[in-house]
């Protein structure tokens, strides 16, 4: 075990990966280091025993060389390491060069390159496999010649010196001339607050004309102010600060509020404050659960909102819903491979697509198998159970048996920040928003359209209906399509939230049969409410029992629930019944 | 009349072929040395599995090239347990007893091993295990090259604590054996270094698991409490896709709360969108991106066999790579594939490891290994951040466990795999 103790930290350099720190060398950099840590802006605790790698050139632009001039601080982060280049990027932006934030942030975002004369590029968007790249020059800004993506090597950043680059980069973005950035930017600098940020916020509130911004700004202020050794400046930073909800508020009130030593007037005011806090995180801790649950229902009605047709409707136990479903997000896949720079749109045409290539996959199986089966239900059980497992390997003879992925459109990712305790995450929010469609789409076919009148009077009496001139065989293709579709559709939802592979259709079908049965087979409202209900239970139950026990307690739940109520929440009335 | 017939030329085309490959093999066994491959090519862990199937077979290729194994040529037999548990015994039972395979390359899952163990003991077999494990375990006839705790989840986390200072932990894995022991350990490790209770919040979801929200919510709220925080994953196979989407969507970024993964490697962020995972870390006994001549050769001549250039690389690929150069010597050395006398030859070996250090057979039966740590590079390669100055030997029963703590496993002097060293009693149960 005492081996784990004698570790080594790695030249951290992204172009020489994997070479020790030798002994050679070593004074030449305990000077450097010294340098750097007096003027150093948060380097990482771990980061300072990293050094460059031992190449002359990384001393060629040594950070050390007091004034270095802009473009000689760019050219030296080539082949410098991760701590240095944290000490160079403060160079930088103390160097004042108006492209220094473009540097930057071209740096964080892993778009800052070198070619093998040590040249800096900033590259431009290209495809993934694209041989030559757009670049410009990092220094200048000067367009340049696409260069041969073999040539170039990127600077590689690790985690500390992304923080360390986000923290810089909000300081140049506090003189931006939009006002939403240099709130976004104060708001990056509350998390990591110093002498020196203070100094930087204190400096922009002599001119900050916009309002919110100068609150944000005495936030942070006020934030600094609780350190302070006076009892009335804390009180009065402390009071500022009320009605505050940011964890950085609330982590900093904190430990003053159950101080037992401090200022009495202190600690109250800081209490009020870390009440006020926590009064409103419970409010929004449950709004947000409810989301969560709202969301996962919405998935499942999804999922099921085609099974109640085939199911609920024909009466049809389709064990292949699953993998229809599985179909629709292998089409969302393809889509995305066909028009690569186009995510957004590929997304939005693959739900017609799903639609289709899952339909016609429907009317095939209900053609060639389940037509033969009506009325032996056991039959078309492992007929269809059978029909799933042929479907999962077609897919894995085409797709091979590894998960794809489909990337997520910009507009669908991130969070949309409410205040500061809630946040919805966009995607479930499209989810939500897209199954409700989704679902008063279908009503609209069932309830206003021929079809939808064929599929119900087939589906209350075949016979009688038949007689009335419907082409019932027809219907019944019609309707197996219809619900196979919407499966298709749920597909392209689910890809967006979970793995495209294989076996992605059995994961959902058990909830899927849950869903409907628990709501009442044969109709699509049980079908909503009882999937948004199962939704919230299980969310409300996991942070209290575990993920894992939250699924058994609903399962438990159902099977009593099906014991007592066996035709579901809202059982089918009448004549249909009895069918 | 007709029926009889029918029945009987049915039983003569069966048995036919049946006589014809009984007889093959007896002649075959003769000049060739028959290596069994007991990896799910079906089934939910195919995935994973299929790629170790074709190194070993890329491997076999490879030795019979350079003219194979005491004159002999290597014969790969492939059987298919089909992720199904119980049939890995089945199909161990018939590599050993009926094909007389001369070693056995498999298992990917605890689960799985666990159930060919017994086989393996009972009819002196001698399998390769290649994949990080729990520990807790030394078996006479199994050779374990993947990590034990001590070779990757402990100096992760002591990477995390010391040159990362996290003082929050957040033990988030897969609800089976190796996320639950792996987290014993981990929670005893901790509390040993003066972690309160309070700063640990371990959770399990299900296999295949896929609405993160809420837990992702609460690790998020967890980590907001002012102190450093870390999440240490043990989440097992798919699931780990919507998970990593989910801490995406709610803007966990790794700088803030860094996420370092013991299941996660290249293979599997092949099938994932990387870009909001830069950062993130895993822990690993080789990565792809490690510069060395043996991983540039190595890769090579995978992606000339897959014929495939952006077929990726692995930890298990270079743990089977690293088993089967063992099994080679060792038989080379012995001058016979007699199992018994090939595993007395093993302890004490050594064999190059594809990262430029050296694979030492250990008496435990468990090998050295140099421990990295990587960050998810956006291009789904690793960025080594850490390493040990040299290798780590693995270490069967976890010194941190109360249970486990006193016991010992050498198959050299001791020839116990469970050795009590308060009792001084051998108590031969060795799983």
């Amino acid at each position: 075990m005492t081996d784990l103790l004698q570790v080594a930290v790695l030249t951290p350099g992204a172009t020489t990966p994997g070479v020790f720190l030798g002994g050679r060398g070593w004074r030449r950099w305990v000077v450097l280091l010294a340098t750097v840590l007096l003027v150093t802006v948060n380097v990482p605790a771990w980061a300072q025993d990293t050094a460059a790698d031992e190449t002359p050139a990384a001393t060629g632009g040594a950070p050390a060389a007091a004034p270095a001039d802009f473009a000689t601080l760019v050219d030296s982060l080539v082949d410098a390491g991760y701590a240095d280049k944290d000490h160079i990027a403060g160079e930088i932006v103390e160097s004042g060069n108006p492209r220094a934030r473009i540097v930057l942030q071209a740096l964080l975002d892993g778009k800052l390159y070198a070619d093998g004369n040590k040249q800096v590029y900033i590259v431009g968007d290209a495809p993934d496999d694209a041989s030559e790249l757009p670049v410009s020059d990092a220094v200048s800004g000067d367009a340049h010649a696409p260069v041969a993506a073999d040539q170039l090597d990127r600077i590689g950043t690790n985690n500390g010196l992304r923080k360390g680059l986000k923290g810089l980069i909000a300081q140049l973005k506090l003189n931006d001339p939009d006002a939403g950035v240099r709130q976004r930017a104060v708001k990056e600098m509350l998390r990591d607050l110093d002498e020196s940020t203070i100094a930087a916020l204190r400096a922009r509130r002599a001119h900050e004309d916009n309002a919110r911004v100068l609150a944000k700004i005495d936030v942070g202020l006020a934030l600094g102010d609780l350190e302070s050794s006076d009892v009335a400046t804390q009180l009065s930073a402390a009071n500022s600060l009320y009605g505050e909800l940011d964890d950085d508020v609330y982590n900093r009130l904190k430990p003053l509020a159950d101080a037992g030593d401090g200022d009495p007037r202190v600690r109250a005011a800081a209490s009020k404050a870390v009440k006020h806090i926590e009064f409103w995180r419970e409010i929004y801790d449950g709004l947000q659960t409810l989301f969560f649950g709202l969301s996962l229902g919405s998935v499942l009605v999804l999922s099921a909102i085609g099974l109640a047709i085939t199911f609920g409707v024909m009466g049809v136990i389709n064990m292949a819903h699953g993998e229809l479903m599985m179909l629709g997000a292998y089409t969302a896949y393809v889509m995305q491979l066909l028009m690569p720079n186009h995510l957004a749109l590929s997304l939005l045409l693959s739900i017609p697509a799903a639609f289709v290539v899952s339909g016609l996959m429907g009317v095939a199986i209900e053609r060639g198998v389940v037509r033969f089966l009506y009325g032996r239900p056991l039959e078309t059980l492992l007929a269809t159970f059978g029909l799933s497992l042929v479907l999962q390997q077609l897919v894995r003879s085409i797709f091979s048996p590894l998960n794809r992925s489909v990337a997520t459109p910009e507009f669908m990712s991130g969070v949309w920040q409410l205040n500061d305790l809630f946040a919805l995450t966009w995607n479930r929010l499209y989810i939500v928003v897209f199954a409700l469609i989704v679902f008063a789409v279908l009503q609209l076919v069932l309830k206003r359209t021929s079809l939808g009148l064929k599929v119900r009077a087939v589906s209350m009496n075949r016979a009688m209906a038949r007689a009335m001139g419907v082409r019932s065989q027809w219907v019944d293709a019609a309707t197996f399509g219809l619900g196979s579709g919407i499966a298709g559709i749920a597909g392209v939802a689910l890809s967006q939230l979970t793995n495209v592979g294989p076996n992605l259709g059995q994961s959902y079908i058990i909830d899927s049969f849950m869903v409907v049965v628990f709501g009442g087979v044969g109709n699509l409202w049980g079908t909503l409410i009882s999937g948004m209900s199962l939704g919230v239970a299980s969310k409300l139950l996991e942070p209290w029992a575990g993920a894992v026990m939250a699924k058994i307690f609903v399962l438990v739940f159902l099977i009593l629930f099906i014991q007592r109520r066996p035709r579901g929440l809202f059982p089918q009335k009448g004549r249909a019944a009895e069918g | 009349m007709q029926r009889r017939n029918l029945i009987r030329t049915m039983a003569a085309a069966i048995a036919a072929p049946m006589l014809l490959a009984s007889s093959l093999q007896a002649f075959a066994a003769d000049d060739t040395i028959k290596v069994g491959v007991l990896h799910s090519l079906s089934g939910t862990m195919a995935i994973s599995e299929t790629t170790l199937k074709d190194t070993v077979l890329m491997m076999i290729d490879e030795q019979n090239k350079k003219g194979g194994v005491l004159g002999k040529k290597l014969e790969p037999v492939v059987v298919d347990p089909a992720s199904n548990w119980p049939l890995f015994a089945e199909k161990a039972t018939e590599l050993l007893e009926k094909d007389k395979v001369a070693v056995v390359f498999g298992c990917w899952t605890s689960v799985s091993r666990k159930s060919v163990l017994p086989v393996f003991e009972k009819d002196n077999g001698l399998l390769f295990y290649p994949v990080q494990y729990e520990g807790e375990e030394s078996s006479k006839n199994v050779f374990y090259t993947g990590a034990a705790p001590n070779q990757q989840a402990i100096p992760a986390v002591d990477y995390l604590m010391k040159d990362v200072g996290v003082k929050r932990w957040v033990l988030e894995g897969t609800d089976y054996v190796y996320p639950r022991t792996t987290n014993k350990i981990l929670e005893a490790y901790l509390k040993a270094k003066g972690v309160a209770a309070d700063d640990i919040m371990i959770n399990y979801t299900p296999f295949g698991f896929s609405d993160w929200q809420s837990e992702v919510a609460k690790i998020k709220t967890f980590g907001s409490a002012g102190k450093k925080t870390a999440v240490v994953s043990t989440i097992n196979g798919d699931a780990n896709v919507p998970f990593y989407k989910e801490l995406g969507n709610q803007k966990i970024s790794a700088e803030d709360i860094p996420v370092v993964a013991f299941s996660v490697g290249e293979e599997e962020l092949a099938g994932l969108d990387t870009k909001p995972l830069v950062g993130h870390l895993a822990a690993w006994n080789y990565f792809e991106s490690v510069k060395s001549p043996a991983n540039d050769a190595f890769i090579k001549q995978w992606h000339e066999f897959t014929k495939n250039p952006k077929r990726t690389t692995n930890d298990p690929m270079e743990a089977t790579y690293i088993g089967f150069n063992l099994w080679v010597k060792a038989v080379e050395k012995a001058g016979t594939t007699d199992t018994t006398k090939v595993i007395a030859t093993l302890p004490g070996l050594e064999t190059p490891n594809l990262t430029g250090g050296v694979a030492k057979v250990l008496p435990n039966h468990h090998i050295t290994k140099p421990v990295y740590i990587g960050e998810i590079r956006d291009d789904g390669q690793f960025d080594v951040v850490w390493q040990t100055k040299k290798e780590v030997p693995g270490d069967a029963w976890s010194d941190f466990l109360p249970g486990s703590k006193d016991l010992e496993s050498d198959w050299v002097t001791l020839k116990c795999g469970n050795y009590n060293t308060k009792t001084k009693k051998c108590s031969g149960q060795n799983f």
